[in-house]
């Protein structure tokens, strides 16, 4: 069982989902504050999506300064597996533990609906369960989802297969080339756009993304960030 | 805090003299001020004046309806709470229960869209999380003019777009909702938000202020000059100098409202607090004076200690500010240290303002200095009430017996259909309800675009239906029976999913009730509403009154909008309404009549609102929700859907295309020739008759249905199969034929709306 670190900033709104999602995958899944430095000997970071602080300035550009972001970082180059959902995903590329950036949708509209995406990369903490190949239907809701990055970045991208997710058929923010989740170079941190914990149940609609939380819980998948030591946190209770 | 009891209060530095033009400023009548002076036993001060202003509105009220809102039914085993709170209460099993409530927000709207629509939202999130519940669905009920015009386009686009950056930020999913557009709406759109939340009953807490010396505190965001007067500018017509009153519209910040819900939510589990209430319309004033009133005890607040958003304010500013996201929060008196660190977690003040006293007064003091001191129960209960004179419009009676010019003949049934799939108002409502979050909360069980939106109950096995309705065609060319079509029609909405309907909220959207002829739509309505409910079980739980919905090209159509909840036993195995299966059986539940009258196929196709609208027969209508439900609960349905605007021919059609989401729809074969066999084909494919439903089942289960139907007393019609994926609608008719791809259908009915609004 391992212990997945839920992190709360102050407008996270799928914190609940994901903690539900992880637990129903068989992880001890706990909330950390986002003013606390202590991730708890967390195995898993999950950063949830939502409007951290209103996104007002522009989605994530807040959430990075965080007091629990230096912990997320130190648990990165530890090698700890974090993972982003939307604006998670957006938090990580300001923090820089992603490359690229997500921009409006181009559409300049809210987009909720659900969304067919190919899995490009199976060997990621968090898509180890799936088949590389394999196309999911798991719903998407954002206004800023469209990834951009420079051709640069888009080169090593690609040379080093660090796309997780790609859209098929409808890319609904137009992001560069169709790109719905990446991951970092070392392949521990993982941010995608749409929402796998909203589809972990055939009520629900389907259970394409429940997945992306077994992963979490498969052998080798994770390996303990024993470097992060705790400094007086404690659970949030909600 | 200790202001000179009794001896009254004192017009604060710089007031302006109380005139009879101030007084008229106020929308006050000359018999409601001699009433007020009465009251005090003195001339009011300036800050008391706005006080009486805002609370005898008709918006906070209802003194032009409170007579006929109490011929509702209000009762019944289920209910917890009733009209009067910030939300209505109704029971669910294993200890849970269910708030919810509907509100307008009209008059902001028509001037400042996107924010007026925004704050829509963020009021009736606050009514719901107030009673302890947490919020689960929005849905929104709104109504535009035809979108062929430019204002129309702008006031949707930015009322949707509002609606959805505020709900989507604060984490509710929306379910569903409707939209109409007609040309009585053009000078002035409805936008009513209803919010469905979730809690445990032993968590219920009221609106009630109690316990002398408990502390009242202002919690939330600082109070401004924003919305000063809101509850009186809701009462009144819309005119062209409306445009003005555009910096009195809030401005809603839903970033502070997730963080407030948090705070409420842990506040009133907390157990530090015993009274929680929304600062909504009318502020200050109303929340304190509600709040006392309710709990049969006087409040003392000194304005001075209000954070405010600038200096300078007065007490005539700070009372009357509907500054957004903002609560006041009654705690006990040696638990303020607590609330303040609850509050302080979630990154909000919470600012000791007054104080719970034992002499029934409402007092507000500058420091020392008293500035308002009225009686708190009479300032509630003494507002006048009004018995307008109700007569109907002959022009109406005239309409409701016309009939459509026959020099217009109308076109093939192909190209009917096709043209009623690309009205606005029955076409699909995808380009709406995509910019709305519908799966956060990653409970959704049937999104928008089926007939009522499904959210399942975490750890549970049933889950709650939801939807909002009303058709004020009927409404205007009959308003009794356009008042029981619209809770007939919310109640085979929700029946469709396989839920039970357990209740209603109202949203009464009516023209100014000063005019004979639209008290009488308003009482009619309701009586309508009053019989539905009683014949369907589903008592009213609370609601709005809208009134003074006109502008300088008259009153808008007659809207009450209903809101329904329903319980789905068991949520695995709630219905969906488009067809899913080749091979399966169609049935048509209930019977059509040639009732035409205020049809969609007369209005789009003649341009012609007039005739009797269609009758319901309300224990036709009750026998059809119970087969729905019981056949839902056997797990005989693959799909139902009910038939309303557009008749048969459009619920088939809604039928066979399917999801917005599905690659493709379904082909359907429909047999109608020896179905309703004394119509005409465009009476049977477009009559609005009420009690209807179409349900498709696997071919095994065929046998069961008609026997359960038969077991209901409901006419079921054997009609057809489902056929193959993205494969030709078919309807046989003794006089005619529909036959077209379904992608045809598809095309025009999911691009209409996006094809007007240029996307």
């Amino acid at each position: 069982m391992k212990r997945v670190a839920v992190v709360v900033f102050p407008g996270s709104n799928c914190d609940a989902d994901t903690l539900d999602a992880a637990q129903a995958a068989g992880s001890d899944a706990y909330y950390v504050w986002h003013r606390d430095t202590d991730l708890q000997q967390a195995d898993v970071v999950v950063l949830p999506g939502g409007f951290s602080y209103g996104d007002y300035l522009r989605s994530g550009a807040i959430a990075r300064f965080s007091p629990v972001m230096a912990a997320v970082a130190e648990h990165t180059r530890a090698g700890g597996p974090v993972l982003g959902i939307c604006n998670g995903f957006q938090i990580l590329c300001e923090a820089g533990l992603l490359p690229g950036a997500l921009m409006r949708n181009a559409g300049l509209k809210f987009l909720s609906r659900p969304v067919r995406v190919r899995v490009e990369a199976a060997d990621t903490p968090f898509t180890c369960r799936y088949e590389r190949g394999e196309e999911l239907v798991v719903p998407i809701a954002h206004g800023d989802g469209r990834y951009v990055a420079d051709q640069k970045t888009l080169a090593e991208l690609r040379a080093n297969a660090q796309v997780v997710w790609r859209y098929v058929g409808d890319n609904p923010n137009s992001s560069v080339d169709g790109i719905a989740g990446v991951c970092n170079a070392a392949r521990n941190v993982v941010g995608i756009m749409p929402h796998p914990e909203r589809r972990n149940a055939p009520a629900l609609g389907g259970q394409d993304g429940a997945r992306v939380f077994l992963s979490m819980e498969a052998r080798n998948a994770t390996q303990p960030a024993s470097d992060v030591r705790a400094v007086g946190g404690r659970h949030l209770r909600v | 805090m200790t202001g000179s009891r009794g001896k009254g209060a004192t017009p604060f530095p710089g007031d302006p003299p109380i005139t009879p033009r101030l007084v008229q400023e106020h929308n006050l009548t000359e018999a409601e001020y001699r009433r007020i002076e009465g009251m005090l036993g003195r001339r009011p001060t300036f800050a008391e004046l706005g006080i009486f202003s805002a609370l005898w509105s008709e918006h906070c009220s209802y003194k032009h309806s409170k007579p006929i809102l109490k011929t509702f039914p209000t009762t019944g085993p289920h209910v917890v709470q009733g009209p009067g709170e910030n939300a209505g209460v109704l029971r669910l099993p294993d200890g849970w229960a269910v708030a919810f409530k509907i509100e307008s927000h009209n008059h902001p709207s028509a001037v400042e869209p996107y924010q007026g629509a925004a704050t829509g939202a963020g009021g009736i999130l606050r009514d719901v999380f107030t009673m302890g519940a947490r919020p689960v669905a929005l849905l929104n009920s709104l109504r535009f003019g035809p979108l062929e015009e430019p204002r129309n386009r702008y006031l949707f686009a930015g009322v949707v777009r509002g609606i959805g950056d505020y709900g989507n930020c604060v984490g509710v999913p929306t379910l569903g909702g409707e939209v109409d557009f007609a040309s009585g709406y053009s000078g002035n759109p409805l936008v009513n938000a209803m919010c469905v939340g979730l809690l445990k009953e032993r968590e219920l807490i009221t609106a009630a202020a109690h316990g002398v010396g408990n502390v009242l505190l202002a919690v939330g965001a600082r109070t401004g000059r924003d919305g000063i007067h809101g509850a009186s500018f809701a009462s009144e017509e819309l005119t062209h100098e409306s445009e003005q009153r555009r910096p009195q519209v809030q401005v809603g910040d839903p970033f502070t409202e997730k963080l407030l819900l948090e705070a409420s939510l842990e506040l009133i589990h907390s157990g530090h607090i015993v009274a929680i209430q929304d600062m909504g319309a009318a502020g200050l004033t109303s929340s304190s004076a509600e709040m006392a009133a309710r709990g049969g005890v006087g409040v003392e607040i000194d304005l001075s200690l209000v954070p405010t958003r600038e200096p300078g304010m007065t007490p005539y500013e700070i009372l009357l500010s509907e500054s957004q996201e903002r609560m006041l929060v009654v705690a006990k008196a040696d638990r303020v240290a607590e609330v303040q660190a609850i509050a302080a977690k979630w990154e909000l003040t919470a600012t000791p303002i007054g104080r719970v006293t034992a002499d029934g007064y409402y007092r507000a003091t500058w420091k020392q200095q008293v500035v308002v001191e009225i009686p708190g129960q009479r300032l509630i209960e003494d507002c006048p009430v009004y018995h307008p004179e109700a007569a109907e419009d002959p022009a109406i009676a005239k309409l409701r017996s016309a009939c459509p010019s026959p020099a217009s003949p109308l076109p093939s049934p192909d190209e009917a259909l096709l043209r009623l799939l690309d009205h606005p108002s029955l076409a699909s409502k995808r380009w709406l309800f995509e910019q709305y979050d519908s799966t956060v909360q990653a409970s959704t069980v049937i999104a928008p675009g089926g007939d009522a939106g499904v959210v399942r109950v975490r750890n549970a096995e049933f889950g709650i239906a939801v939807t909002t309705d009303c058709n004020s065609r009927y409404v205007l060319l009959n308003p009794y029976e356009g008042g029981k079509a619209a809770v007939a029609e919310a109640a085979r909405n929700i029946a469709c999913t396989g839920a039970r309907p357990l209740g209603i909220t109202d949203c009464l959207n009516f023209g100014s009730p000063e005019r004979p002829a639209v008290f009488y739509q308003f009482r009619e309505a309701c009586r309508g509403i009053a019989d539905a409910c009683r014949a369907l079980s589903t008592p009213v739980t609370g609601g709005n009154v809208s009134f003074y919905n006109e502008s300088p090209t008259g009153a808008v159509d007659p809207t009450p909008v209903v809101g329904m909840v329903g319980l789905v036993s068991r949520v695995d195995r709630a219905v969906p309404s488009h067809a899913r299966q080749p091979g399966d059986v169609v049935f048509i539940f209930g019977d059509t009549r040639p009732e035409l009258g205020g049809s969609a196929l007369w209005e789009c196709l003649h341009g012609f609102v007039g005739g009797e609208p269609p009758a319901v027969d309300l224990a036709t209508e009750r026998r059809l929700v119970d087969l729905l439900v019981a056949g839902a609960e056997a797990g005989l349905f693959r799909s139902a859907h009910d038939c309303s605007q557009g008749g048969l021919g459009v619920a088939v059609a809604e039928v066979a295309m399917g999801g917005p989401y599905q690659p493709a729809g379904f082909g359907l074969d429909i047999d109608l020739t020896s179905y309703a066999i004394r119509l005409t084909p465009y009476d049977v494919l477009f009559s609005e008759s009420h009690g209807r439903a179409v349900i498709t089942c696997p071919p095994e289960r065929a046998s069961a249905v008609l026997a359960l139907a038969q077991e209901h007393g409901v006419p079921a019609h054997r009609a057809g199969a489902v056929g193959p994926e993205n494969g030709v609608l078919r309807v046989r008719l003794r006089d005619g034929a529909i036959e077209q791809p379904v992608a045809r259908f598809r095309e025009v009915y999911f691009e209409a709306i996006p094809r007007r609004m240029g996307d």
